[in-house]
Parts: structure tokens; C-alpha cells; sequence
């Protein structure tokens, strides 16, 4: 493999900061002087954190955890862009050699009405849980892992439920969307239990009540620009929203309440 | 009545308003086109064809449920997009690039409807609403328009005019129609790129089509 790099670079840095919800928030600015291109963007971030301290000044608050691409917390727009600009890819996957010597890079929150900033770069993405709270899940006992082959399952349905089931739940979706819509992820979730023989009793009902949850915590509504699955770290498809569609729309007309 | 507008109160619902009345339009559209391609046949021709539609007692339930399709659609997709502005108070400094973008036409799909309730608007004040000119075949007097469109299309401020109206237009239903697929749930990987590919060869057979006769009448009826 290639090794490491000793080049550094100089990274222009103009990071939003903002004290709360009702804060109305300002762009900070920073270079960094000797970032390598080693480093992953959250790294980056670190040694900003680190020279921001030592200047006595307050650090830039940002959330991550795994830095491998699966929690899904480490959520910033790069350039306008969730996650930076490589596809399937999530902010601590992201490597500082995709930038070049000099760059001006802007660090924007996910922003979205459903998603208030909590701090600089933190957003409450807490009406993503809600949304699973409405009917993400199967509320019978399922017991114990079946045996194999005892529920038969289509190779291409586990498949297809299996990539709906890949959502992390990061919010980059919404983030991407003109509309800030939450149709991708709400979808992702409907479909990985839609799609398995153990979805199917709260199918319909499961539908209704997760996209009435989406709308009332004031995502927008799909436009069906692709933004989002283009965007999404893990490649979501579309075929989840039309799926979301039919479902929400078969509910609307059998649900007997 | 209570279910209908149960589900319209939904942001999936709304869609689907949007979309079922967009087709429905689109579908129109398409026979306008046809019909005034009658132009291309002769002047007889194209009077007769107008003559027919208007003095068909129908028209009037017809004309009813256009004016309501297009309200429907115009009127739900302003809720929505106001709803949608709404989702996101505070703008990002930066727009996305790359795949990641959304299009200058996905972005302006509602000013793009407005521009074209104005050139309906226009449109039906100068053909539907303009001047009546008279011209008899076998006795029977019927109403000129082939006289009047000729007459128009002399402008070329009007051909200008229309020649970009029927861009918007275009740009508007080739996503309209893949658009309306999706929302009303028909994606697979198998026919979803098909759709894709009949709806811009729709937007280019009929904007192609609207764009024929006032480019050929400017062309070759001039001062006729
Ligand atoms: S920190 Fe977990 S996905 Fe990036």
C-alpha cells in the first residue's frame, strides 16, 4: 500500500458556530496549517479543535462516535455537500486527500426545520426516533432467531430488505433535499420490514403511522430529485419512496379507522 | 369524501394529486398537439376540427374538468411548496455540487408553473377569446381560426414568446411525467429507466410538435 504522506497541506477552514436553537449563528474562520492528507475529515477537525483551544477559544462541537461509517452521527455539509463529496461515503470515511493545498472548505450543520441546531454543528435529529416510535418495528414477540429456512424468504427479497436495512439514519437525506424531506430514510425504514414475511400483519398501519409522524414533525415533501439516494452514505434507492408511496396509499384506502 | 381528504392532508397524497393531474394534462397535451397538427392538412381541415370540438355540447363538461385539473395541480403544488420552503428556514451558504446537486429545473418546478398558468392565460385570450373571423365551406359558416393563427404568429415577438413558453413547458414535463411514476409508486429497476426515456421523448415530441406551427407559419405564410 502506499504509505504515508509527509507533504502537509493548508486547509482554509469557515465553520459554522452557532450557541443553540434560537442562536441565530455566524461562520468562524480558521486554517489549518499542517493537515495531512492522511487524515479523515474528523481528524481534521481534532487538530482545529485542539489549535482553537490552545488559542483560548471555544472548540467546534460536532458529533461522532464509530468513525467508520455505520452510527451514522458524524453529520456535517462540506461545500455544500452532506458528508463532503464522494459517494457512499459518511464525513469520518471522508480523507483529507480529496481536498488540495489552499482549499477554502465551509462546515455547514444538516439544516432542516425538523432538525434545530443544538450546537455549531449538532442538530437533534431525535424526529427520526419518533418516526421509528410511530411504527419502525414488529410489536409481536419474535422470539428467538428462527432456524434457518424456516420462514422462507426469497433470496431477492432478503436482499432488497437488506439494503433498505442499511440506512443509518443520518439524516444526510433530508439534508440533501431541496425539501428537506425525510421520504428516503422514512422509507428505508418501511421497507426493510415490508419487504420479510414478519412485516406483513402491520404493514399498511405501519406505513400510515410513520409518514403521518414524518409530515407532522415538518419534514417537507419528495420531489423525486434523487438527491437524496445520490447522497445517501449507504446508497439507498428510490424504489424505497415509491414503495413508502403505494403502502401510505393502499393504508389510506383499506384502514377501516 | 372524508377519506379523500384525509389522505390529501398528507404530504404523499398531495403528490399524488399533483401527479395524477399533471398526467391527466400530459395526456391532453398530447391530443391538442395532434389536433392542431391539422394545420399541416389545410385551413379547411383545421376549421372543421375546431369547429367540431366547439359545437360538440361535451366541450363544455370538458373544458370544466381542464380548468379543474389545472387549478388542482397548480393549487396543490403551491401548498406544497410552500410547505417544503418551510422545511428549511435557514438556507446553507454553499449549494451542493456535483451528484449530489439538485437541478436549476427541480429547483424551479413551481416558477415554471406559474410562467405557464400566464402563457395559458395569454394563449386563451389570443385563440380562445380573439378575434372571430368567419369563412363558409358548403354553405355552413364557421368560425376562421386558421385566419386568426396565421395572423398571429406574424409577430415575432408572439413566436419568441411561444417558442420559450414551450422550453418551460418541456423542461416541466419531462420531469412531470417520470415524476408522476414515482410518486404514485411505480419504480422497478426494470421499467423506471424506460419511463425516464418515455418521458423525454414525450417532452420532445410534444413540445416539438407545439414549437411546428408557429415556426412554419412565420417561415412560409409570411404576410399571407
Ligand atoms: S462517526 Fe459513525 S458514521 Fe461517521
Amino acid at each position: 500500500m502506499g504509505g504515508t504522506s509527509t507533504e502537509t497541506m493548508k486547509i482554509k477552514l469557515k465553520i459554522w458556530k452557532q450557541d443553540g436553537p434560537s442562536d441565530q449563528g455566524h461562520f468562524i474562520e480558521h486554517t489549518a496549517e499542517t493537515v495531512s492528507p492522511d487524515m479523515s475529515f474528523l481528524e481534521m477537525m481534532d487538530v482545529v479543535n485542539e489549535d482553537l483551544v490552545n488559542s483560548g477559544k471555544e472548540p467546534v462541537e460536532f458529533d461522532h462516535d464509530c468513525r467508520e461509517g455505520i452510527c451514522g452521527s458524524c453529520n456535517m455539509v462540506i461545500n455544500g455537500n452532506p458528508h463532503g463529496p464522494d459517494k457512499a461515503t459518511t464525513t469520518c470515511q471522508l480523507h483529507m486527500r480529496r481536498f488540495k493545498d489552499g482549499d477554502t472548505v465551509v462546515v455547514e450543520p444538516w439544516r432542516a426545520k425538523a432538525f434545530p441546531v443544538i450546537k455549531d454543528l449538532v442538530v437533534d435529529r431525535s424526529a427520526f426516533d419518533r418516526i421509528m416510535q410511530a411504527g419502525g418495528y414488529v410489536s409481536v414477540s419474535t422470539g428467538n432467531a428462527p432456524d434457518a429456512n424456516a420462514i422462507p424468504v426469497p433470496k431477492v427479497d432478503a436482499d432488497e430488505a437488506f439494503m433498505s436495512a442499511a440506512c443509518i439514519g443520518c439524516g444526510a437525506c433530508v439534508a440533501a433535499c431541496k425539501n428537506a424531506s425525510a421520504s428516503l430514510f422514512v422509507s428505508a425504514k418501511i421497507s426493510h420490514l415490508a419487504l420479510l414475511p414478519q412485516g406483513q400483519a402491520e404493514r399498511l398501519e405501519r406505513a400510515h403511522a410513520m409518514v403521518t409522524q414524518m409530515d407532522e414533525e415538518g419534514f417537507g415533501a419528495c420531489t423525486n430529485t434523487g438527491a437524496c439516494s445520490a447522497t445517501c452514505p449507504k446508497e439507498i434507492s428510490l424504489e424505497n419512496i415509491a414503495r413508502m408511496n403505494r403502502d401510505f396509499l393502499k393504508a389510506g384506502l383499506q384502514r377501516r379507522k | 369524501m372524508e377519506l379523500f381528504m384525509r389522505i390529501m392532508k398528507s404530504t404523499i397524497g398531495g403528490k399524488t394529486l399533483v401527479g395524477i393531474t399533471g398526467l391527466s394534462f400530459a395526456l391532453f397535451l398530447v391530443a391538442h398537439m395532434a389536433g392542431i397538427m391539422l394545420m399541416f392538412v389545410s385551413a379547411e381541415a383545421y376549421n372543421k376540427y375546431g369547429h367540431a370540438l366547439i359545437s360538440n355540447p361535451a366541450i363544455y363538461i370538458a373544458e370544466a374538468g381542464l380548468i379543474v385539473i389545472f387549478v388542482a395541480h397548480l393549487a396543490k403544488a403551491i401548498q406544497l411548496t410552500i410547505k417544503n420552503n418551510q422545511a428549511r428556514p435557514q438556507k446553507y451558504h454553499v449549494a451542493a455540487s456535483g451528484e449530489k446537486a439538485t437541478t436549476a429545473v427541480q429547483k424551479t418546478l413551481w416558477a415554471q408553473g406559474l410562467l405557464i398558468l400566464v402563457f395559458v392565460i395569454l394563449h386563451l385570450n389570443t385563440f380562445k377569446f380573439g378575434t372571430i373571423y368567419y369563412v363558409t365551406y358548403d354553405g355552413e359558416t364557421i368560425r376562421d381560426l386558421h385566419r386568426l393563427v396565421i395572423e398571429v404568429f406574424q409577430s415575432p415577438a408572439y413566436v419568441g414568446g411561444y417558442f420559450v413558453a414551450l422550453l418551460i413547458l418541456g423542461f416541466h414535463v419531462k420531469h412531470g411525467v417520470a415524476s408522476a411514476f414515482q410518486t404514485l409508486g411505480v419504480n422497478h429497476p426494470k421499467y423506471t429507466p424506460m419511463l425516464k426515456t418515455i418521458s423525454l421523448l414525450y417532452a420532445l415530441v410534444v413540445v416539438g410538435g407545439f414549437i411546428a406551427q408557429p415556426v412554419y407559419v412565420f417561415l412560409f405564410h409570411k404576410g399571407s
